[in-house]
C-alpha cells in the first residue's frame, strides 16, 4: 500500500480557535483517515461547529496545526472547498431558486461544466429521494426534504469528505432514519464523513469512530462501543422514584452495581446484569415507580466524563 | 455501477490563482453573475422598473416645468438650455440610485435573510469572487437604467453632442463606485432600519451636488464639501459628455471615482472575510 492511500484527510494538532476571552476550541489533536465516518459528539456550545468551520476553512484558527486534504486552511480555502461538501447546521438553501436549479447553480459555483452539472442534478436529485419535487419551490419543502436537498448540494462536487453538521437535528424520527439510510450509502461507497452531533443514536448508527468533546476539549476517543465498554457497563438500570424521593432512593440503592448517577427525574444503576441489579433494588424494601434496564449507550459515556447530560 | 458513483464523475476544478489573492478569488466570478441574472430574469423586474422611472418624472416635471421658466443656465461658459442642464445628472442619479439599491437592499436581504453568501463561501468561491458578481450585477442594473435614461433624453432631444455617448460607460463608473462601496456599508447593517441611514445621505446629496443649478451659488467653503462628494463628480463627467462641452477635469473625475472603486473593492473584500471567514 503506498504510505498516501492511508494519509490522513484531515489531521490537527493543537487546534485552537478563541473569540476574545472565549475559548470555544482547546487544543484538539484528531486525525481523519480516508473513508472513515468520524463524529465529534457533544452538547450545544462545546465548539463542535466552530472546529467544522476551521476545517472548512470558513473560520481561521487561533493556533494549533491543521492540514485538510493536504492543504493548510489558512490560505487554501477555495482549494480545500473544492474538494469538500459542506452541509452546514441550519439548511442554507436558495429559496429564490427551484430544487433543481438551486443545485446546478451551486454546481456552477465550483466551476464545474453545465452539462455536466445538469446531467449530476438529476442524478443527485433521486439519490435524495426528490426526482417529483425537481420543479417545486424550496419554501415548500419539508424539513427532511430540505436536508436531504441540502446534503445532494453537497455532493455536487463529487467530494473527498462530507462535513456534516448536525444533519438530524430538528427531524422527526422517520424522516431520520431515511437520511441516516442515505448517509450510510455514501459510507458504503467510501465517502469520508465527518459529522457532529448531540445525538448519541445518531453517533452510534453511523460513525467508525469518535471523539466526545465538552467545552472545547476532547475527553475521550474511540469507537462507540470500545468507548461504551471502557466508560460504561453492558446494561443500565433506571428506576424512578417521583423528583422529590430520587436523592434518598438512591442512598438505598448505594452498593447495588458498579456505580449510580442521581439525575432530576430518575437514579441510573450501572450494572453488567440489570435484571440482577433490579432484584438487589427490590430486596431492599425500595419499590420504585417505574423502572427499565436497557443496555449502555453513548449518552452514559458522556454522563460519565462530563457529569452532565447531553440534550439538556 | 450505483447513481451515486456514475462512471463519469467530475471533480471540481482546484481554482488557479496564485499570489497575494490565494484564498480570497477563484476566478469563478461568472457563476455569481450567472446566479443574480437567473433570479432577475424570473422576478424583480417591478422594482427594476420603478427605479427607472423615477428620474424620468423628474425630468418631465423640473426640466419641462421649470425649465419653461428658466431658459438657460450657463456650463462652463455656455448657454445650456434647462431640461438638456438637469438630464446628465439625472443620469448620474439614477446611476448612483440603480447601484446603491442593488449593493444595499438586495445585498442586505442576501447576507441576512437568504444566507446566500455562506452559501456561496461553501463552495470553491472566495469573497473576492462573490463581491465582485454582486458589484457586477449592481453594475448590469445601472446600465439598464443609464440606457433607458439615455433612449429618453434622446427623443427629447436634450444630448447636444455626439460625445453623449460615452455617457453610458460614464454611468457604469459612477455605478461601479457606489455598489463597491454599498456592499461594504451593508455588511454593517444589523436590521432593515439601518438602511435609512444610507437613504438620510443620499437625498441630500442627489438635491445639492450640482443636480438642478450650477455650483458656483454656493459659498466657497460649502462648494468644497460638495466637490468632495462623488455624486458631484458623476454629474459634473455625464454633464460634461452629454453637452459635449469637455474640460480637462473630466479627468480628475475618473480618477476619483477610479480611487473609490479601489477602495470599495477592498473594503467590501475586507468586510466578506471578516463577516464569513471569521
Amino acid at each position: 500500500m503506498p504510505t498516501t492511500a492511508s494519509a490522513p484527510v484531515i489531521a490537527a494538532t493543537g487546534l485552537t480557535k478563541r473569540y476574545g476571552d472565549f475559548t470555544a476550541v482547546d487544543g484538539i489533536d484528531f486525525e481523519i483517515a480516508p473513508g472513515e465516518a468520524f463524529g465529534f459528539l457533544g452538547p450545544n456550545g462545546a465548539g463542535k461547529s466552530t472546529t467544522m468551520r476551521m476545517i472548512a476553512a470558513t473560520s481561521t484558527r487561533t493556533s494549533g496545526e491543521l492540514s485538510v486534504l493536504g492543504f493548510d486552511p489558512a490560505d487554501h480555502g477555495p482549494e480545500i472547498r473544492a474538494q469538500l461538501g459542506i452541509v452546514p447546521q441550519a439548511d442554507q438553501l436558495d429559496e429564490e431558486l427551484r430544487v433543481i436549479d438551486n443545485l446546478i447553480v451551486y454546481g456552477r459555483y465550483f466551476g464545474l461544466p453545465l452539462p455536466y452539472v445538469r446531467r449530476r442534478a438529476e442524478e443527485l436529485l433521486e439519490f435524495a429521494q426528490l426526482t417529483e419535487k425537481r420543479k417545486a419551490r424550496v419554501d415548500g419543502l419539508s424539513g427532511g426534504m430540505k436536508r436531504r436537498l441540502t446534503i445532494a448540494r453537497g455532493l455536487i462536487n463529487a467530494p473527498k469528505a462530507m462535513l456534516l453538521d448536525e444533519p438530524t437535528t430538528g427531524l422527526d424520527p422517520q424522516a431520520r432514519h431515511v437520511l441516516w439510510d442515505r448517509l450510510f450509502r455514501l459510507k458504503e461507497e467510501g465517502t469520508t464523513l465527518v459529522l457532529t452531533t448531540h445525538y448519541m443514536d445518531e453517533a452510534e448508527q453511523l460513525c467508525d469512530r469518535l471523539v466526545v468533546v465538552d467545552k472545547g476539549a476532547i475527553v475521550a476517543e474511540g469507537s462507540p462501543s470500545a468507548l461504551i465498554r471502557q466508560y460504561s457497563t453492558r446494561e443500565v438500570l433506571e428506576v424512578r422514584f417521583g423528583s422529590a424521593r430520587n436523592e434518598e432512593a438512591a442512598r438505598g440503592i448505594e452498593g447495588i452495581g458498579e456505580r449510580i448517577e442521581v439525575l432530576p427525574d430518575r437514579v441510573l444503576v450501572y450494572a453488567d446484569d440489570g435484571e440482577a441489579a433490579m432484584s438487589a433494588v427490590h430486596d431492599r424494601g425500595l419499590s420504585p415507580v417505574t423502572s427499565l434496564v436497557r443496555r449502555s449507550s453513548l449518552e452514559d459515556v458522556f454522563l460519565r466524563l462530563t457529569g452532565r447530560s447531553l440534550v439538556d | 455501477m450505483s447513481a451515486l458513483r456514475p462512471e463519469e464523475l467530475f471533480e471540481a476544478p482546484a481554482p488557479a490563482v496564485r499570489g497575494p489573492l490565494r484564498g480570497l478569488y477563484s476566478g469563478n466570478t461568472r457563476s455569481v453573475v450567472a446566479r443574480g441574472l437567473h433570479v432577475m430574469a424570473r422576478t424583480n423586474w417591478v422594482v427594476v422598473l420603478t427605479g427607472f422611472f423615477e428620474p424620468v418624472f423628474y425630468l418631465f416635471s423640473m426640466g419641462i416645468g421649470l425649465g419653461a421658466l428658466i431658459g438657460g443656465v450657463e456650463f462652463y461658459g455656455s448657454e445650456v438650455p434647462y431640461a438638456a442642464y438637469i438630464a446628465p445628472a439625472l443620469m448620474a442619479v439614477s446611476a448612483m440610485n440603480g447601484a446603491v439599491y442593488d449593493s444595499t437592499m438586495n445585498v442586505f436581504f442576501k447576507m441576512r435573510h437568504a444566507k446566500l453568501y455562506q452559501q456561496m463561501l461553501s463552495t470553491s468561491l472566495g469573497p473576492l469572487d462573490v463581491a465582485l458578481g454582486e458589484i457586477l450585477l449592481a453594475l448590469f442594473r445601472g446600465l439598464l437604467y443609464a440606457c433607458g435614461f439615455m433612449a429618453v433624453t434622446t427623443l427629447m432631444g436634450l444630448n447636444l453632442s455626439w460625445t453623449a455617448v460615452l455617457a453610458i460607460p460614464a454611468a457604469l463608473v459612477i455605478a461601479f463606485g457606489f455598489a463597491s462601496f454599498g456592499m461594504a456599508v451593508t455588511s454593517y447593517m444589523k436590521t432593515f432600519q439601518h438602511l435609512d441611514y444610507v437613504f438620510f445621505l443620499m437625498a441630500p446629496m442627489f438635491m445639492l451636488s450640482a443636480t438642478f443649478f450650477p455650483i458656483e451659488v454656493y459659498p466657497q467653503g460649502f462648494q468644497a464639501v460638495i466637490q468632495a462628494l462623488p455624486l458631484w463628480h458623476g454629474v459634473d463627467m455625464i454633464r460634461q459628455l452629454t453637452t459635449g462641452l469637455i474640460q480637462p477635469s473630466i479627468w480628475l473625475h475618473l480618477l476619483y471615482f477610479a480611487v473609490m472603486i479601489a477602495l470599495g473593492l477592498w473594503f467590501t473584500t475586507a468586510r466578506l472575510r471578516a463577516l464569513f471567514l471569521r
